[in-house]
């Protein structure tokens, strides 16, 4: 057994799940279990997801050297199953969650907290045994912070800004922060139970809210695990329109935190000039697809809205727009001392970390990891077009700037190419109904970072059972260790420089 | 930098003129907004924005209207950091279980008088959420809501007439 082809031989000594698409699924005894999670601990695979069903763990793992991408499925017939996040501690939260929603219990397992369930839903492990919630549920336990002269500050739930809820415990010695610890769930709303036995067209509609911001992603990644699945081949054009939907989506997302994070910095202009740019590509979009945020317009076998002459003037438009204005903006930043003054150095996150925990995204590729999922997986139409995955190895705010730079540059590129290459034809295909339940899987780029939805069909074409990941699994515990001994006040630029979702995470 | 502000000062603004108040905002408010807290208040609001289990649609359209386009500062309408320094709350999602007490405590946290604007179509009822385990369902079952503004999310010239309507009844 090779080193490189590891995974690849795991696999086939497994029994395969026949009907699970693209790529394999296989069902693992407890021993290969554990060489996976050795594979893991040694950074041979990178861990792509962990989630459960009442009776079994599924966990998804990518192996970088060959490119291979597997889920494997271990039986749990008594409720338990070897803790992956003992040996691989970016799975802690995941499987902490995977506790929390369908009560399998992980055997060694270092952190026995609760993740997502606060002990305030009416049922105890919603997709496992349901049940009503017994004793009330203790106050959840900060890790203990020892020291002298140490002072804590406890941020959120409910924060200063137009943001999303999470909380945040500061330990600072001073004004240098000694230990961050995040504590999110605030916003589960129960997706997955929600997607449980609904249909195709509402479950796109539910995945497609995962995340506001990233809602074009997940509706690719649901459509394609989708089309998977049933074996249906999105028409040309559609992948065309979705590439445009996603690289515009990028544009916007990219735009807005730019401005976001040198307003973090009291560099309020950048602001006013992203905010308006960002505005452009949401009207742009709107004239375009027909919703600011082009939310439904990518489902399961097409998409729903056709370019039309018109969206297209807007786009050329909108480009030009772009090539005006933003090299002035790139310059104002470049050339502002004082605001590379608070972005350079600060909020650091090892490299070896990003490696670790498979850290995709703006923050990944500042921090070396060149991984980017249109490349790396290369789904149509990416495989015939044109662009750079650019790379640094500073991974400080300023290098996550400048990752988001240079993207929105090559969104453009790639806009530019769709538009003249964009394919005629129908954009949407029937759905095939292949009469036996099936199982699909896929990983999208999103501006954030990779995107996968898992999802298994009944045979009457339901949806059974549907995992969607967000990026932000693998990114918010790189947080807390990008904040440690900067100052409190530098806490803002560092996290709007991640920009993680906490919806998209708290699920 | 500084050729940037030339051109800003030699450029027409990109605002758009003000869109007037929505007349199902106003007929919903007619009933509820108090003379006195209108007088008293002037024309002027302090928003809190509560993210109460929302997918962050709203958000990135609430947050829109700070820019030029929409700038709602021009109608004395501002976002502040604190519900202790704030008119109104505008609260999106459909308030789930770990948000509750959080959404209730911003609301005690409020003085007097104040209005409550639910956002979005899950503000109203849950949306696509309502149902869930996780969901209460709407901000109208946490405290009492004086406003919907529907919409997944509104866009924001939407939210800019819901949130006019609130200054205008007197």
């Amino acid at each position: 057994m090779t080193a490189t082809h590891a995974l690849q031989a795991l696999l086939e000594a497994s029994q395969s799940v026949t009907e699970h698409r693209p790529w394999p699924r296989v069902i693992v005894t407890p021993e290969t279990w554990n060489t996976l999670l050795e594979g893991l601990a040694s950074g041979a695979w990178t861990l792509l997801g962990l989630w459960g069903e009442p009776v079994m763990v599924h966990l998804a793992v990518r192996e970088a050297a060959s490119g291979t991408l597997a889920i494997a499925s271990l039986p749990c017939p008594t409720g338990q199953f070897p803790s992956v996040g003992r040996c691989h501690p970016p799975a802690q939260r995941l499987e902490r969650t995977l506790v929390d929603l369908t009560g399998l219990r992980p055997m060694d397992a270092v952190d026995a907290r609760p993740w997502l369930d606060h002990g305030r839903w009416p049922v105890r492990h919603p997709l496992g045994s349901a049940t009503a919630p017994g004793e009330s549920m203790p106050p959840y336990r900060f890790l203990p912070v020892e020291g002298e002269s140490l002072h804590q500050i406890p941020v959120g739930p409910v924060h200063a800004g137009i943001i999303e809820p999470g909380h945040f415990r500061f330990t600072a010695n001073g004004e240098a922060v000694v230990r961050l610890e995040e504590r999110l769930g605030y916003v589960h709303k129960g997706i997955e139970s929600l997607l449980n036995g609904a249909d195709v067209g509402r479950a796109a509609r539910l995945v497609g809210r995962v995340s506001g911001d990233s809602t074009v992603a997940y509706a690719w990644a649901f459509a394609r695990a989708v089309e998977a699945a049933t074996e249906t081949e999105a028409p040309e054009r559609a992948h065309w329109l979705r590439a445009l939907m996603a690289e515009l989506e990028r544009l916007a997302n990219h735009c807005g935190d730019f401005g976001a994070i040198c307003n973090d910095a009291a560099f309020a202009m950048m602001l006013a000039y992203c905010a308006v740019l960002r505005e452009r590509v949401l009207r742009a979009s709107a004239t375009c697809f027909g919703h600011r945020l082009m939310m439904d317009r990518i489902v399961p076998g097409g998409v729903a809205h056709d370019l039309s002459a018109d969206g297209i003037n807007a786009l050329r438009a909108l480009i030009a727009e772009f090539r005006h204005q933003f090299p002035a903006l790139i310059e104002l930043y470049d050339k502002t001392a004082s605001l590379q003054n608070r972005t350079e150095h600060t909020g650091f996150v090892k490299p070896a970390l990003i490696q670790q925990f498979g850290c995709g995204g703006y923050i990944g590729r500042a921090g070396g990891r060149a991984f980017d999922a249109r490349r790396a997986i290369a789904y149509p139409p990416y495989d015939e077009l044109l662009f750079d995955v650019p790379v640094l190895s500073e991974s400080d705010v300023n290098a996550r700037v400048w990752i988001r730079i240079r993207e929105v540059e090559q969104s453009l590129r790639l806009i530019e190419q769709i538009l003249e290459q964009l394919p005629v034809g129908p954009i949407g295909n029937a759905l095939r109904r292949p009469g036996n339940a099936r199982e699909g899987v896929a990983v999208v780029e999103g501006f954030r970072g990779d995107v996968l939805v898992w999802v298994r069909l009944t045979a009457a074409g339901a949806v059974e059972r549907c995992h969607p990941r967000d990026p932000s699994w693998f990114q918010w515990p790189l947080l807390e260790a990008a904040i440690e001994d900067n100052i409190v006040a530098d806490f803002p630029l560092c996290n709007k420089s991640f920009n993680c979702s906490y919806s998209g995470h708290d699920l | 930098m500084r050729k940037l502000l030339i051109q800003n000062l030699l450029r027409l603004p990109l605002t758009v003129p003000a869109p007037p108040p929505s007349a199902q905002a106003l007929a919903e408010l007619g009933a509820r907004v108090d003379r006195a807290a209108r007088v008293r208040l002037g024309r002027s609001l302090s928003i809190r924005e509560v993210d109460a289990g929302s997918c962050n649609g709203c958000e990135l359209e609430i947050h829109a209207l700070n820019n030029a386009f929409y700038d709602m500062e021009r109608f004395g309408l501002h976002v502040v950091a604190s519900p202790r320094h704030a008119d109104v709350l505008l609260v999106t999602g459909p308030v789930t279980a770990n948000m509750r007490e959080g959404l209730e405590r911003t609301y005690a946290a409020t003085p007097d008088p104040k209005w409550v604007v639910a956002v979005g179509d899950c503000g109203r009822d849950g949306g696509v959420f309502a149902g869930s385990y996780a969901c209460v369902g709407g901000v109208s079952a946490v405290i009492p809501v004086d406003l919907h503004i529907p919409g997944c999310p509104p866009n924001p010239l939407q939210l800019l007439e819901g949130l006019l309507a609130l200054l205008q009844v007197s």
